[in-house]
């Protein structure tokens, strides 16, 4: 917290609290991994309690799900990128690579929308069955991360074009760009679990 | 959106009435006299926005305090009520509701602001910090677990309480069958603790693993230190659960899902599956600090290092693995079938041998250890028999088929009293009087202490060893009242009377705390007790907000012991100090509280176009922290000079 | 500021495309396949943790920096913890007469 500056490591290690507030966002991954498991427990239990409505396989366009995947891991790769830029000291290039990733996070997000207004015209909404009351709550909460990740993102272009790449914004990137492959992951055992199984 | 005026006050019971007139009149009084002696500034400067670790402890303290006394009257009504047959006392509704506040309180608002406090007074001083690693996030943390308390507080006046047990089974805790906002409260108070909560135990992870001062390995931390870092650990992987428990249960009462519901498919056993998934790892997020808390005093007060540090380690991690596979006992007798009993029974057994290790380990210390009978060590001493009996009607319970007689009585009900209450209560007791004089500058009185002591220790057991022998005969747990025919009136008398004597200990702590403010003998004395051994010890009485005018240096356990043993590192070089960074204050945190009780309010009684207009002042608070820049002050090298002098005197003083 | 990464993000190129082939081979097997229920959901299930373990490493860089031990210990005990809660859950609430 002293200010101290390394020059040697990575630029958003060179600061003490970045350090930290890098240490700490790991350890609140590890938190976001148990909420997300208890999520896919819940889903686990109750996938086939569909009390009369739709099961999965009645609803699930397949199509789509593997263009949101392709979105999402195109997304990952991209905020790679992102902090490749970063850590060259490119600037432009950060922002530009950060809003392709936002645009592919944008689509997945008007893509998952898009299938709950599917859903509901099916009459398959979050109060017909077990099942799917718990299939909108995985999904929502994936969605909500999303969501909240593109708001972040965009605070974070902000204080990237006032104040330049610095160990603080650089610490904020690397953070950011943490939770975006972490929601990544998380897509993946949606996408197998939920998904794929579920046309099974 | 309809409001419903004529449902939000609580009307009706005499009862309420009256607490109804006292809280308005207390709230009125303390506006008044923050007023008229002009304390606005000084409480808003001073308290409200400090990110002083120091003074955030204290405010949770202060605020477990309070919830104790209020969860302790919830106890006495329910004393008052069993304490004969067919009572009218209390109506089966409001029992229902005493009951279940009484634990929702003491265990969250109670023992974990108090633990937690503990944490923020002790833990940087130990490692040789000068603040925990996210202050202004300790900061929110409070304010988060002061707003959820509040809202559930509010809820006995307006709108009703939770009444399903603080375990608020569903279906019961279902809208079918609790329509009111009561179980609402629940879901929504506890979820705004609970990330405050969540919050913490990052904040104390990262505290420990990165802010230990030079030479402070893992291995030479405090046993405190240890305790805190595997308590977060575990807040860290149980938290998420509740998390998560919460919003499907308020999903399933306010937007008519099915997670846990009779129909649509839903499974009650879900909710017990998932509250003791958190909940028993709780358990041991309230236990671990406070094993760590007698280790320190029993050290301290044998005036002998504490006996086989590595196997206590080994045992406290061992016990945090093991606290998240044995959620099923504590519903054996729902049906899960014999394998899966079976397996849990085992793991719930397995856990009785890290604690026994722990046990000896205490005991060792002891032997031929020149033992100090002060008021801390003294419910060090007590905690061990009593705990004792906890934990071995413990194993008893942790027999699946054998639980089959015990489950939902008051067998279960005096279990775990006596586990929690010398395993929490004695253990922040012990706390407050060794730790005292470190945050004042002041002892507790001794005297009032044992007065304190005894009357505690008669009436706790007084209170709850009846309760085995009613649980044995059948007395079941949470009912409000009995027959004459059942025999159980004696004891259940005898429980009562305890509780009164148990009460009275409880004023005794709170006079001794009024008494030694205006009458105790004060004291700049870095080693009040004299025998200390860890770094708190080593800087002044009380701490200065900078904690250590240069951060020590390390290269043992016990480091502050060493310090005596070698006399060194006393003596402060002026040249060497310089000047300190601190982190500024914040209100934001304080604010973010308020908006979160807010926000939590409405949505309790489910007018979600105002939950929402609140819920955008929560985005708004983001986003300023976001961009907020609090680059903190520095303390000038003229006042470390100035302060270091007075309390070490020329002696220990170099000036060079 | 020295520029600390130089050329071509060749790294994030070779993660990207093995991220692509895992959800493909997935796909293939899942939608093209007539092995048995139980063997698909092994091989898809399987595939989904290499490309969790990929993101972490290749893209999350889990174990860079000084705290390196720190965050894969935690990391680790999380996931464990994880597949606790996910089976541990499953198992209990269907094993017993619950269910039925």
């Amino acid at each position: 917290m002293e200010g101290k500056i390394n020059t040697s490591a990575p630029i958003e290690y060179q600061s003490e609290q970045s350090k930290l507030n890098i240490l700490g966002f790991w350890v609140f991954l590890a938190a976001e991994i148990i909420l997300f498991a208890t999520l896919f427990s819940v889903f686990g239990v109750l996938k086939d309690r569909t009390a009369g409505g739709p099961a999965g396989s009645e609803i699930f366009e397949i199509k789509d799900v593997i263009i949101q995947t392709l979105l999402l891991l195109t997304s990952s790769f991209t905020a790679g990128i992102v902090i490749f830029e970063m850590r060259r000291g490119n600037r432009r290039g950060l922002i530009i690579w950060l809003v392709i990733t936002l645009l592919f996070g944008l689509g997945f997000l008007s893509m998952e929308i898009n299938e709950f207004m599917h859903y509901y015209h099916e009459g398959a909404t979050m109060q017909t069955s077990a099942f799917l009351s718990s299939l909108f709550v995985l999904l929502g909460t994936h969605g909500a991360h999303v969501t909240l990740g593109t708001g972040w993102a965009i605070l974070i272009i902000i204080q990237l074009l006032t104040k330049g790449i610095n160990p603080t914004t650089a610490g904020k990137m690397h953070i950011w760009s943490l939770y975006w492959h972490f929601l990544d992951v998380i897509w993946i055992f949606i996408f197998t679990f939920v998904y794929l199984a579920g046309v099974l | 959106m309809d409001i419903k005026w004529d449902q939000l006050l609580v009307s009706g019971d005499p009862l309420i009435l009256g607490s109804q007139i006292a809280i308005v009149l207390t709230m009125v009084g303390v506006v008044a006299a923050l007023s008229y002696f002009k304390k606005w500034k000084w409480l808003w400067n001073g308290w409200l926005t400090s990110v002083d670790h120091k003074r955030i402890g204290i405010m949770y303290i202060i605020m477990g305090v309070l919830m104790f006394f209020r969860g302790g009257v919830d106890g006495l009504m329910m004393k008052a009520q069993t304490a004969v047959p067919e009572n009218t006392f209390l109506d089966a509704q409001h029992y229902n509701e005493v009951f279940t506040t009484h634990g929702v309180i003491m265990i969250l608002f109670m023992a974990m602001p108090m633990l937690i406090g503990i944490m923020n007074i002790v833990i940087p001083l130990q490692i040789g910090a000068r603040d925990v690693a996210f202050p202004q996030l300790n900061l929110l943390s409070f304010w988060l677990t002061f707003a959820g308390a509040m809202l559930f507080n509010v809820s006995f006046v307006i709108g009703g309480s939770p009444d399903a047990g603080w375990t608020s089974y569903f279906p019961l805790a279902g809208k079918e069958f609790t329509p009111g906002v009561g179980n609402n409260y629940y879901m929504i108070a506890l979820q705004i603790a609970g990330i405050g909560t969540l919050m913490t135990g990052i904040n104390f992870i990262v505290t420990i693993l990165k802010m230990r001062t030079k030479g402070m390995t893992l291995m030479r931390m405090p046993m405190f230190t240890w305790t805190s870092l595997i308590t977060s650990l575990i807040i860290v992987i149980a938290f998420p659960i509740f998390t998560v428990t919460l919003l499907l249960g308020m999903m399933d009462r306010l937007y008519g899902t099915h997670f846990f519901t009779v129909s649509g498919g839903g499974l009650d056993m879900l909710w017990s599956n998932l509250f003791w998934l958190w909940g028993h790892p709780e358990v041991y997020i309230v236990i671990l600090p406070a094993f760590g808390i007698y280790s320190e005093i029993i050290a301290t007060f044998t005036k002998k290092r504490l006996f086989g540090y590595g196997s206590m380690v080994i045992s406290i991690v061992l016990i945090s693995a093991l606290s998240m596979l044995v959620w099923v006992h504590h519903f054996y007798t729902m049906g899960v079938g014999p394998a899966v009993n079976t397996v849990f029974s085992i793991t719930t057994m397995m856990i009785s041998i890290p604690t026994g290790v722990k046990m000896f380990n205490w005991l060792f210390t002891m032997r031929k250890g020149r033992i100090e009978f002060t008021a801390p060590m003294m419910w060090a001493l007590a905690f061990i028999p009593t705990f004792l009996i906890g934990g071995v009607t413990g194993v008893m319970l942790a027999m699946a088929a054998a639980d089959f007689q015990y489950h939902n009585t008051l067998f279960l009900v005096a279990h775990f009293h006596y586990t929690l209450i010398p395993g929490v209560v004695y253990a922040v007791f012990a706390a407050l009087y060794y730790w005292w004089p470190k945050v004042f500058g002041f002892k507790l009185s001794e005297k009032i202490g044992k007065w304190h002591f005894w009357l505690f220790n008669i009436g706790f057991n007084l209170t709850f060893f009846p309760m085995f022998f009613l649980g044995l005969q059948g007395a079941v747990r949470r009912s409000y009242t009995y027959s004459e025919e059942s025999g159980f009136q004696p004891l259940f008398l005898l429980s009562g009377v305890g509780a009164l004597i148990l009460a009275a200990g409880f004023a005794a702590l709170c006079y001794n705390i009024y008494w030694s403010i205006r009458h105790a003998e004060r004291t700049t004395a870095n080693d009040p007790w004299g025998n200390a051994r860890t770094l708190e010890w080593a800087t002044a009485t009380p701490v200065p907000h900078y904690n250590f005018a240069t951060l020590p240096e390390v290269d043992s356990l016990d480091a502050y012991w060493e310090m005596k043993k070698n006399n060194k590192g006393f003596t402060l070089d002026k040249n060497q100090i310089k000047p300190i960074h601190m982190p500024g204050n914040s209100g934001l945190p304080a604010i973010m509280g308020g908006i979160f009780l807010v926000f939590g309010f409405f949505l309790v009684f489910e007018w979600h176009l105002l939950a929402a207009i609140v819920g955008i002042g929560i985005i708004a608070g983001l986003i300023m922290r976001s961009f907020e820049s609090n680059d903190g002050y520095h303390v000038p090298v003229d006042e470390i000079v100035k302060h270091e002098r007075t309390w070490r005197g020329e002696s220990k003083w170099k000036a060079k | 500021m020295s520029n600390q990464e130089k050329g071509f993000p060749i790294s994030h190129i070779v993660g990207f495309l093995l991220s692509i082939t895992f959800t493909v081979v997935a796909l293939l097997v899942a939608l093209k396949t007539d092995l048995p229920k139980t063997t698909i959901m092994f091989v898809i299930g399987g595939l989904a943790v290499l490309q969790a373990g990929l993101q972490l490493i290749m893209f999350m860089h889990l174990n860079e920096g000084k705290d390196n031990y720190s965050k894969i210990i935690h990391t680790v005990y999380a996931i464990f913890m994880a597949v606790v809660i996910v089976i541990g859950s499953i198992w209990v609430v269907t094993a017993g007469h619950s269910i039925h």
